[in-house]
């Protein structure tokens, strides 16, 4: 299966909630300091619910498009449901298997969002190495 | 030197020992800047040690043991007719450039090297070739100073002159670029900072795989580079120092094998080499290294060169024809080896080398552990094709035509 499949390229090319909110409650950018991508994630929240959010930075298709999927997934949703999201959710979206070096491409969206949101600070599926 | 000899490189030949080459298509590996592939020859050696004679060196009584020693001993003798050293025992064993870089940063730079004193690199160097300096300016209260490069890549050899004064005492420099390919002028570098009073410490990882470099001509004092980028195994590099240098360095690790005798407070160290390969050390690999030594001469460290020249030649004319694309570093061949960086505008370089992959081309993307070459080349990250001995134009042709694939793909609807 290709990385470069239609639904990836689509999200890379029109992401979904791309750029920043005027006064997010939350905001919070990382880089991937393996290849220098950075996200930053805003977001406003709601009754503990996630009421807004936009992405921004550079990165490649993987990084971007999974930003696009992961915001898609999350506006709405309680902070409490965003917080179980896992490594494997984002395998789901993405849903090709990814190497070792493209798998930290894709996470770093959520990354972002867990260590803004709830400071947690490893990458997913990491947190009890 | 057998330069009368000389012979084009029997590509075709050469590819048949290694099976990595057997697929059809044939992997089109142009990641050789980061490890090259291991002929059979050299697996062979590495075999027959562990089939026939495994052991450990230096002590035991038993015949296999001696042969196992002897082994380890005629590879140090081969690395050192292959720079030159004076002596065998100048050629230390360690795992890579990095920690031979390490081990003169630690040894002889913390016994030389106080506060206000200068050490000189340049923006080009690898990470490895900076850190390790970085730490020891930390230690020592000394100075880093960096030499810039052109806009061309290539190094501003006129700040030399402002750069160094007696406050130097030490330039660090990669002999040839990692990311650009750039030949520095090593030889000019090192009779400017001798002419202070300075030493110099050259990273050789990139030039010794890939053409002659001789250590008395260029008169360095250290010299650095790692097995695997010449055909060797991985866990196996090269230290060679100037023998006063080296015999009056305090020991790097302490243990086993470095030591003449050890009382319960104070112990005397072994001579050379040994007293800088403490503990048991890569024994198949040291070996395996060895071999590949005599598989770069015996196709000829200038054949190589010269199939390179060749290589890039044809591969800066091709990747030219596609628009959109910059190419960073020297654009005249003779001032580099067989390394290529590129963008294509507007497409992340981890895409381009993922959708290559795609197409069995094996390319690095990536800031290649030299970021402030990043800073100063004004991008995140570059694509980086990089050649070796077996090598093909059509591994080229791939090159370009997955590139050109990759502009189609990313770019359909903008
Ligand atoms: C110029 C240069 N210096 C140092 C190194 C480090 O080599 P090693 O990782 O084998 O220690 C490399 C290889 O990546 C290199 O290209």
């Amino acid at each position: 299966m290709n990385i470069y499949q239609e639904e990836l390229l689509d999200h890379y090319e029109n992401p979904s909630n791309y750029g920043t909110l005027p006064n997010p409650d939350i905001s919070h950018e990382e880089d991937n300091p393996l290849c220098g991508d950075q996200i930053r994630i805003d977001l406003l929240v709601e009754d503990d619910k996630i009421k807004e959010v936009r992405f921004c930075g550079h990165g490649c298709t993987i990084s971007l498009a999974a930003a696009s999927m992961l915001t898609e997934e999350i506006e709405g949703k309680s902070l409490d449901e965003v917080k179980q999201l896992s490594k494997d959710d984002i395998l789901d979206m993405i849903g090709i298997p990814l190497g070792p070096v493209r798998l930290k491409c894709a996470l770093l969206p959520l990354k972002v969002l867990k260590a803004g949101a709830y400071g947690i600070t490893s990458w997913p599926g990491e947190e009890d190495k | 030197m057998h330069t009368s000899e000389f012979r084009p490189l029997d590509v075709e030949r050469i590819r048949k020992d290694f099976p990595i080459f057997a697929t059809e298509p044939p992997l089109a590996f142009l990641d050789n800047a980061a490890s090259t592939q291991t002929p059979r020859p050299v697996v062979d050696a590495m075999d027959a040690y562990y089939d026939t004679y495994r052991s450990n060196i230096h002590r035991g009584i038993y015949r296999i043991s001696e042969e196992a020693t002897e082994q380890y001993e005629r590879a140090r003798e081969k690395v050192a007719q292959l720079i030159n050293a004076p002596r065998t025992r100048q050629v230390i064993f360690t795992r890579n450039t990095t920690e031979s870089i390490n081990l003169v940063a630690y040894s002889w730079g913390t016994e030389n090297i106080r506060e206000g004193d200068e050490i000189v690199l340049t923006v080009m160097e690898h990470h490895s070739n900076l850190v390790p300096w970085q730490l020891l300016a930390q230690r020592t209260g000394a100075v880093l100073r960096f030499l810039e490069i052109t806009d061309e890549g290539l190094l501003d050899f006129a700040q030399l002159r402002d750069c160094l004064t007696e406050k130097t005492k030490l330039v660090a420099m990669g002999h040839v670029s990692n990311v650009l390919g750039t030949i520095n002028p090593i030889q000019s570098v090192i009779d400017a900072a001798h002419a202070v009073g300075a030493k110099v410490v050259v990273d050789a990882a990139q030039s010794v795989p890939h053409f002659h470099v001789d250590v008395q001509q260029l008169d360095c004092d250290f010299l650095a580079f790692s097995g695997h980028k010449m055909c060797g195994p991985t866990g196996i590099g090269v230290l060679y120092g100037k023998m006063e240098l080296l015999e009056e360095m305090p020991p790097f690790l302490g243990g086993g094998s470095m030591i003449r005798s050890v009382e319960r407070d104070i112990s005397s160290y072994a001579e050379l080499p040994a007293k800088f390969e403490a503990g048991t050390p890569s024994i198949a690999e040291a070996i395996g290294l060895g071999q590949a030594v005599d598989y770069i001469t015996q196709a000829n460290l200038a054949a190589i060169h010269v199939h390179e020249q060749e290589l890039l030649k044809y591969a800066h004319q091709r990747l030219k024809e596609i628009e959109g694309i910059t190419l960073y570093g020297p654009s005249a061949p003779h001032q580099k080896t067989g390394v290529i960086s590129f963008n294509l505008d507007g497409i992340h370089p981890h895409d381009v080398a993922g959708i290559l992959d795609t197409h069995g081309v094996a390319l690095r993307a990536g800031h290649h552990c030299a970021q402030p070459l990043m800073k100063r080349l004004d991008v995140i990250a570059t694509v980086r094709a990089s050649f070796y001995l077996y090598n093909t134009v059509e591994d080229v042709d791939r090159l370009y035509e997955g590139l050109c694939r990759t502009q189609k793909l990313m770019t359909r609807r903008k």
